[in-house]
């Protein structure tokens, strides 16, 4: 599990970098709630006037230069979108972010196994 | 973002409706969604697909990929749709090109890896695409042949995907074939062994009524007690039909390519089918039906062939009365939630049955052990409005001892068969142009119109009708049978011989 922690703290890195060179502004990361959704939102951020609450996977690539464990992307289920858009509610209530719109994206950091990560970022997803 | 297009073929019942199949190839979280109301099995061709394009090294993209088989309110069912959503994916991504999969049909079902399998109800399928004038199909090799009788198809057969692709022009990883040797092989048909009239001792009689039927395609009943040789008689009856024509043989074909009992190596089907459901047969089993799909049942699978019902009265009421539409319109209307299904069902009937439950009662019924009313209820399960509808009705009695002492053998099934196909032609040559076949099928109006006998020939026939022992429906009946009669003996018209003839063998020797 610590090598997994470690790649996604560093995918979460990677992921907050190209979004803020997308012009976005992070607000907060790894924002925790229980009630009334349990879970975690990896990076919230401002885009313009809407509050977005991002999802970041990490996978490393094998030497073929395909992810052994599948597309980031694949492991961002309907369900976990969902989920991601109801504590990004949560999140704009507890800490009173006034917004226009609310978002959810998502964003893939792909770490190969020599040379930079590659970064794929979908927006509004839920 | 990608679009890619190929065709394929939704089946109801018979008829074929071509089907553009498209794929949508967007960014977006991965999924891969199939829309335009596909059932169960049609659904799952998308983790099917997955895996057999993964097999040729052209895993599905990362992305939302939306398949749509168009007309989209068009209920669609099987896996026969798996390789026309693999090849349309195919072009959206670009892997192959988008211009010439377009005007391919694409039929068959995907194996995991990527093998490509046979489907049923090829031949319709085809004839529906030619129809629609897109003539160019690709097929698993194993339909290849039925799909090669369609006049105009250009036909492309495949044994795995990666050959389609291949045969696109499209580049794949060549190792991933599946082995060739490990496809099944369905075991080779047992040919049925050849019924030869000359194996039935005496019953000079029946086999004379076997004769008519075959000769004018009517319907045929014989009563008689166990033993009689009933069954024997009837299985015979379809070695005496000629062979079928090319229209009928691609209707019957088809009918067995959807039913799936159709073996392509043998070509179209040429010879009358024969079809003998067993007496606890259940409706949909006998006349087609099915949850959500429909599938022909024994009365469409005995098109232009024949029908035998043996020990008919123990069949159940509403499987016989269901009969009573196909016998009179010649195809069947079965409506399930998938639609209504038309099937063909013009077949001939022939039904065996003891005269009572014992079965002794044929005769005088001295050794009859049942009680009358048994007796009288037992064959009135055939109900009247059924009964009518037959033609030739016999008595068989079991062969005496010195019929079968005699030793002398009946004619062969060859040396009637010749007999019956000259009656056919002349049968053929005086009812062209009427939509007939045979005289049992003439329509009653040209009996009575362009072929009408003069008073003194059908005086008999006149009387029984006036005494109420012939309904309209059998005056016009027995008409047909004495017309064949007439055939069979090569006279231009039935005298009052023939027609004296044709009431006796309606009225199972009770006439008048």
């Amino acid at each position: 599990m610590r090598t997994t922690d470690a790649v996604g703290r560093y995918g979460e890195q990677v992921a907050v970098a190209h979004l803020e060179a997308a012009g976005m502004r992070v607000v907060a990361r790894n924002w925790r709630c229980t009630t009334p959704v349990r879970g975690e939102i990896d990076v919230v951020a401002r885009d313009g006037d809407a509050l977005v609450a991002v999802e970041v996977k990490t996978r490393r690539c094998g030497p073929a230069g395909a992810p052994a464990a599948g597309h980031p992307f694949e492991a961002v289920t309907p369900v976990k979108a969902a989920r991601v858009r109801r504590l990004l509610v949560a999140f704009a209530e507890t800490t009173g972010e006034r917004a226009g719109a609310l978002r959810v994206d998502a964003v893939a950091v792909l770490r190969p196994s020599a040379g930079p990560a590659r970064v794929e970022h979908l927006r509004g997803v839920a | 973002m990608g679009l890619g297009a190929t065709r394929g073929v939704a089946l109801v019942g018979m008829a074929g409706a071509p089907v553009d199949v498209e794929a949508f190839v967007t960014p977006g979280l991965p999924a891969f969604v199939v829309t335009g109301l596909p059932d169960a099995s049609l659904g799952q061709s998308r983790d099917r697909v997955r895996a057999a394009l993964a097999g040729i090294g052209c895993s599905l993209p990362s992305k939302r990929v939306t398949v749509n088989l168009s007309p989209a309110s068009l209920p669609k069912q099987g896996a026969g749709f798996d390789l026309a959503v693999a090849v349309a994916v195919l072009a959206a991504e670009g892997v192959l090109a988008r211009e010439v999969v377009r005007g391919w049909t694409h039929l068959g079902e995907l194996g995991l890896d990527g093998r490509l399998r046979p489907v049923r109800g090829v031949l319709p399928a085809v004839v529906a695409a030619v129809g629609a004038g897109c003539p160019r199909v690709v097929v698993p090799r194993e339909n290849a042949a039925e799909a090669e009788l369609v006049p105009g198809a250009e036909v492309r057969s495949a044994s795995s995907l990666a050959a389609v692709v291949r045969g696109h022009g499209g580049e794949v990883d060549g190792a991933c074939d599946p082995d060739e040797d490990v496809a099944p092989r369905a075991p080779a048909p047992v040919a049925p062994p050849r019924l030869d009239l000359a194996d039935v001792a005496g019953q000079a009689e029946a086999r004379r009524a076997v004769e008519v039927a075959a000769a004018g395609g009517h319907h045929l009943l014989l009563v008689g007690p166990p033993g009689a040789g009933k069954t024997m008689l009837a299985a015979r009856l379809p070695g005496l039909l000629p062979d079928l024509g090319d229209e009928e043989a691609v209707e019957v074909t088809a009918v067995h390519s959807v039913a799936g009992t159709f073996d392509a190596a043998g070509g179209l089907l040429r010879r009358p089918p024969f079809e003998d459901p067993h007496h606890t047969a259940t409706t949909p089993s006998v006349v087609g039906g099915g949850s959500g799909v429909v599938r022909p049942g024994a009365a469409s699978r005995a098109h232009r062939g024949v029908l035998f019902l043996d020990e008919a009265p123990e069949f159940r009421k509403d499987v016989l009365e269901a009969l009573r539409q196909p016998l009179e319109h010649g195809s069947l209307v079965i409506a399930r939630a998938g639609g209504a299904a038309r099937y063909p069902a013009r077949f001939q009937l022939v039904m065996a049955a003891n005269p009572c439950p014992c079965g002794r009662a044929s005769g005088r019924g001295d050794a009859c052990s049942c009680a009358p009313l048994e007796r009288r209820r037992y064959l009135s399960r055939l109900s009247g409005p059924l009964l009518d509808r037959v033609d030739l009705q016999v008595e068989v009695t079991a062969p005496s001892r010195a019929a079968l002492a005699v030793g002398a053998e009946g004619e062969s099934s060859a040396v009637v068969a010749a007999r019956v196909r000259s009656a056919r032609e002349a049968q053929l040559a005086r009812l062209g142009g009427s939509g007939a076949r045979c005289n049992g099928e003439a329509p009653g109006a040209l009996l009575r119109g362009r072929l009408r006998l003069p008073a003194a020939v059908v005086g008999d026939l006149d009387a029984a009708l006036d005494r109420g022992r012939l309904t309209v429906r059998g005056y016009d009946r027995v008409l047909r049978t004495a017309w064949t009669l007439a055939d069979l003996e090569g006279t231009s018209a039935p005298d009052r011989d023939h027609v004296g003839a044709a009431l006796l063998l309606r009225l199972r020797g009770r006439a008048a």
